[in-house]
């Protein structure tokens, strides 16, 4: 905001030189990117200036940024701040009703112009703006309504209710009344975001609580997938045999990382555990004769209903002979997702206890002060081994469920990028917070598959735009945005493990900024 | 007051190759307050830190009770009921001051007594109930340094060592916390206090030491010390006030 002292045609001009020098930095940089291209002709590379695409890009940061300049940066009263109000529990002024108001009446024109016109993406756009406005008066007026429930409480029983029904309710909405919903896909996605919210979680007692930098976290995950399918397929285990040997193995792991590690903190922790995540993938790779390298292991069986298999025929009884139903493919599916639920549950469970004991509360401890920790008489050495081994028996619990849920792991299924991203998923939600881990598990991995929906955007960039390829960029520019906007995650308080009053969240501001 | 509770034996200690102990001796019985006074860099805070194993003494012997020490991690020194509030405080910062008491208190191992300790420390320090589920990093230094030494003491601990407990505080709070202390000596702890404030910490304790470059030059009891000529040159000069008051 700027002072209320300068003029109006002042303003100006400091918003269109700041506009100007953007613009100028920006055709700077895009000059050589966009303005120009090779092409490869019979007479060999040829340079094609494309100045359309160059200008357009100059001018959104030009207009861009003055549109920024004069509305929000260096206006007296920013508009965004009327957004803002709708997330606080401040009182509405009149401004805020007019840029509120006439936010949703132009986002109503413009889905009635844009049906008109023809152009479903604009009108996409605009009822997003106007979903947006709405939710924020909803909130506000829920909030104004009742001001004293326990929001975030509500939140969470809520997601998990939603959690525990949403498969069973559609499911027989579906059988009953054949609505034609894709439950196929819902399911087989809400498997995968729930195995990135297991993992989150396992690697929030790593990172989160330890303060333990791991950027090998995917070793974990693939010792416990071939454990479980090296099991699986050559001794012919079953599921629940297979599943705590797989955790075990990998926490047995994640004590044979933490030695060689113990001394180590911060970034000469996150080198070691890095190369750590190659290794195993290396291994992998290369010892053919008992992983089967490249090719990986394929037929790793399916779970079973406690000895009932989910298959269409079978020796014994089958899962849909023994309750009377229709075989459908989708019991099998149904059950892999109560499964991965119970197993995030599991380690959310396990979380919240550990931090009220002497163990977790030292894990706390250690990621703030390890001398300190340690002239309190707490054996740093075992603490750290318990905080790796329990991590790592999380992500080869999800491991194991993965490698049955696939049916077919490869080393290419554990690659660093997976590790990035569970490890972004931790850092984005907040470090330590087993909340913000979850929405942000939902967020990216919904995210991504969002973006394969999206034929909309088509109308802007042309046919043969696939949103999807953009996805790697999006993910930087989210977390920029969260860096930026949120140093320490979308939900950045912490519970405290024990209180004399009320348990109240501590934010956790001052400390531990982009640290990680 | 006879027997020795804790006693440093000759004990050399480096940091790297750096010597920075000579040979230092001390002994404190139970029930005293012992001070070691020094300027910067004596290595008052490394004899302090050596009792803990961080750094090992090369030479020497630390006797605790009875039970050779010098060779034994430094979590399990801590177990045998050695507290410290150390140099530059380290409570954790993102955790309450309640959690920061319930570290202390692990090494007790008594979580039934826990609540009958809190009572007690609050009682010497009551500013820490009223902080007590505010965050340690939000806590002024003078406030950090009670929860510094008030977790020390939930480990009810045989002998307590202070860090210049009273660095970059006011007068006041100074003068609070010294009188904490003699309380918790008079209820029987043993206190080993490291402090360049020596004029206030002389007329606190019992006997103390005085050290240079390493080295124990002087000992005695702190109204033997106060009245050396070394002393007050080395440590008292300028302070012509609190000399004054003293009647020297």
């Amino acid at each position: 905001m700027a002072e209320p002292g300068i003029s109006f045609s002042q303003r100006v001009k400091t918003a269109l030189w700041d506009s100007f020098l953007a613009g100028l930095i920006a055709f700077a940089l895009f000059s050589l990117v966009l303005g120009l291209r090779t092409e490869d002709n019979v007479t060999g590379l040829t340079l094609q200036p494309r100045p359309m695409l160059l200008a357009t890009a100059v001018g959104i940061v030009f207009f861009g940024r003055l549109l920024l300049n004069l509305f929000v940066w260096q206006a007296e009263h920013p508009l965004t701040a009327s957004f803002a109000k709708l997330f606080t529990r401040e009182p509405f002024d009149r401004r805020d009703v007019t840029v509120l108001g006439g936010t949703a009446a132009f986002a109503v024109l413009g889905i009635i112009v844009a049906m008109l016109l023809g152009a479903p993406a604009y009108a996409l756009i605009a009822t997003a703006v106007l979903v947006f406005v709405g939710l924020g008066l909803l909130r506000r007026a829920i909030v104004y309504a009742f001001p004293d429930l326990p929001y975030a409480r509500i939140f969470v029983v809520a997601g998990i209710l939603f959690a525990l029904f949403f498969p069973l309710t559609t499911y027989a909405l579906e059988s009953a009344f054949h609505l034609g919903m894709p439950l196929r896909y819902w399911f087989d996605l809400s498997i995968l975001v729930l195995t990135y919210v297991m993992l989150g979680w396992g690697l929030n007692i790593v990172v989160g609580l330890a303060g333990l930098l791991d950027l090998g976290y995917v070793a974990f995950y693939a010792v416990g997938a071939y454990t479980f399918a090296l099991l699986a397929t050559h001794f012919g285990l079953g599921f629940w045999i297979c599943l705590p040997i797989a955790g075990l193995a990998a926490a047995a792991w994640g004590i044979i990382l933490g030695f060689p590690v113990l001394r180590l903190r911060g970034d000469y922790l996150a080198i070691v555990t890095l190369a750590f995540g190659e290794i195993i993938r290396i291994v992998l790779l290369n010892w053919t004769e008992v992983t089967n390298g490249p090719n990986g292991i394929s037929g790793i069986p399916k779970p079973t209903f406690f000895g009932l298999p989910f298959a269409p025929f079978a020796d014994g009884t089958t899962f849909a002979q023994f309750f009377g139903l229709k075989y459908d493919a989708l019991h099998g599916i149904i059950f892999l997702y109560y499964v991965i639920l119970a197993l995030a549950l599991l380690t959310n469970l396990v979380t919240l206890r550990m931090r009220r004991l002497p163990i977790g509360r030292a894990w706390e401890a250690m990621r703030e002060d390890e001398i300190a920790c340690r002239s309190l008489g707490i054996n740093t050495t075992i603490t750290k081994l318990t905080a790796f081994a329990t991590g790592a028996m999380f992500g080869g619990l999800a491991g194991g469920f993965f490698a049955t849920r696939q049916g077919f792991i490869s080393p290419e299924s554990f690659t660093f990028i997976e590790s990035a991203i569970i490890l972004a998923i931790v850092v984005l939600g907040g470090m330590g917070s087993q909340l913000g881990v979850a929405i942000a598990a939902v967020v990216l991995v919904g995210g991504f598959e969002a973006l394969r929906h999206t034929d909309g955007l088509q109308t802007f960039f042309g046919e043969g735009f696939d949103p999807a390829l953009y996805r790697m960029l999006l993910f930087g520019i989210a977390m920029v945005g969260i860096m930026v906007w949120r140093p320490r995650g979308l939900i950045s308080s912490r519970a405290p493990t024990i209180a004399l009053g009320d348990a109240r969240p501590i934010s956790a501001d001052l400390v531990n900024e982009g640290r990680a | 007051m006879s027997s020795s509770l804790l006693e440093i034996d000759t004990v050399t200690a480096c940091y790297g190759r750096l010597p920075v102990l000579h040979g230092v001796s001390l002994d404190i019985k139970l029930g005293e307050i012992v001070a070691l006074i020094g300027a910067n860099g004596a290595g008052k805070t490394t004899t302090m830190m050596t009792i803990f194993g961080r750094p090992r003494a090369s030479r020497g012997r630390i006797v605790f009770d009875g039970r050779d020490i010098t060779q034994l991690p430094t979590h399990e020194i801590a177990r045998l009921r050695i507290a410290q509030s150390p140099e530059g405080r380290r409570i954790f910062p993102r955790m309450t001051v309640m959690e920061n008491l319930q570290m202390g208190a692990i090494i007790a191992g008594d979580p039934d007594g826990f609540d009958h300790d809190l009572d007690r420390v609050t009682t010497l320090f009551p500013v820490l109930k009223a902080r007590a589920d505010q965050r340690g990093g939000t806590l002024s230094g003078g406030e950090q340094q009670m929860l510094a030494i008030a977790r020390a003491l939930m480990g009810r601990p045989k002998l307590l060592l202070l860090d210049e407990p009273s660095l970059g505080l006011a007068p006041l709070i100074v003068k609070q916390i010294f009188a904490a202390i003699k309380e918790l000596n008079r209820d029987g702890l043993t206190v080993f206090l490291v402090e360049q404030n020596a004029y206030h910490t002389l007329k606190l304790a019992d006997r103390g030491y005085v050290m240079v470059n390493g080295n124990i030059t002087l000992s005695g009891t702190g109204d033997e010390l106060l009245a050396r000529k070394e002393v007050r040159a080395a440590y008292l000069e300028g302070d012509t006030a609190m000399l004054k008051e003293t009647g020297a």
